[in-house]
């Protein structure tokens, strides 16, 4: 199964999610430059973390103009796999292929610490290799993670499923103190209504091996795996 | 050449937190009668357009398109001839 890792001019988290694909999955996985027109034949697309043109107007919002994002957008809309994380979420926001928008955090602080996030649903490519309600630590990294969407949006990702992770705390109570960031109904990650494209602001990539403190992230990279695999038989 | 001095600012109703901070250290400073303060965006653009209504059309889009996200803020702009020096 063969990964894409999307580099923008910024993007800081590329090499750590090719890590993750490479060597901690051991599958075949390429650096995809964002003038790019030509996803190389991938089976799954990764937008990884950082700050895409310096976070400049708003995070995400040049990014989402880059040449690669025609591709994204074509590969997407086809089913492809999506995965969108922290400023890979963000550009999918401004991109229009998940729904809200984000703010800054209601602390106005850049909050880079562990949070733990419940699994909301298992009924998607990204967390077949979950349980509902298990909890997950993984860390966060951002400034602007406060995500906002209007209550008739909220209510669509509600019913809808797409609504994947909710910060908690380690007992997977989901309250105001475990929310890092002000995000509405405490969402850390959701999915468009076709469940093929998956925004989350918490890193998966960096709590993906025991001896950086957590390897919950892999099964979400695991869960994708056996979704393709799945798709190919 | 025209100029267009653009606003965007946090829509009505959003919580705008980098406005909060500013209205409490103001609060602080004792402006007591600070209500509310929202925090936007101002960008001035120069640009080429045959007319006026040309250049409000062609600003407006910039706004949709890129400047503004219209799901959390609002934009505002005007429009003035540009007559050559630095006019804001």
């Amino acid at each position: 199964m063969k990964f894409g890792v999307v580099v923008f001019p910024g993007s800081n988290c590329d090499a750590d999610c090719h890590y993750v694909v490479g060597d901690v999955l051991g599958q075949p996985v390429e650096y995809i430059w964002h003038e790019s027109q030509d996803l190389a034949g991938v089976d799954s697309l990764i937008l990884p973390g950082g700050f895409s043109y310096g976070d400049y107007l708003r995070t995400g919002a040049i990014a989402r103009f880059s040449p690669v994002m025609r591709a994204v957008e074509t590969f997407a809309r086809r089913g492809g796999l999506v995965l969108g994380i922290c400023n890979g979420f963000q550009i999918l926001l401004e991109a229009g292929l998940l729904p809200g928008a984000m703010r800054r955090n209601e602390s106005l602080h850049f909050q880079c610490q562990d949070t733990h996030i419940r699994v909301e649903s298992v009924a998607t490519p990204f967390s077949s290799r979950t349980r509902v309600g298990q909890v997950l630590k993984i860390p966060i990294a951002h400034s602007d993670g406060n995500y906002y969407a209007d209550e008739g949006t909220l209510r669509e990702l509600e019913e809808g499923g797409q609504i994947l992770f909710r910060y908690c705390d380690s007992q997977g109570r989901v309250t105001a103190a475990a929310n890092p960031n002000g995000s509405v109904d405490s969402i850390a990650g959701i999915t468009n209504r076709q469940g093929n494209v998956l925004g989350m602001m918490p890193h998966p990539e960096r709590a993906a091996e025991a001896q950086l403190g957590s390897e919950d992230g892999r099964l979400i990279f695991e869960s994708i795996l056996a979704y393709l695999a799945g798709k190919s038989v | 050449m025209w100029q267009a001095r653009i606003y965007v600012t946090p829509k009505k109703g959003i919580l705008d937190p980098q406005g909060s901070a500013v209205s409490k250290a103001l609060g602080s400073l004792g402006f007591q009668q600070v209500s509310e303060v929202r925090v936007g965006k101002y960008l001035v653009v120069k640009l080429e357009a045959p007319g006026r209504e040309e250049a409000e059309r062609a600003v407006d889009q910039m706004c949709r398109r890129l400047l503004a996200n219209p799901v959390i803020e609002d934009y505002t702009f005007e429009i003035a001839e540009f007559l050559g020096r630095v006019n804001h």
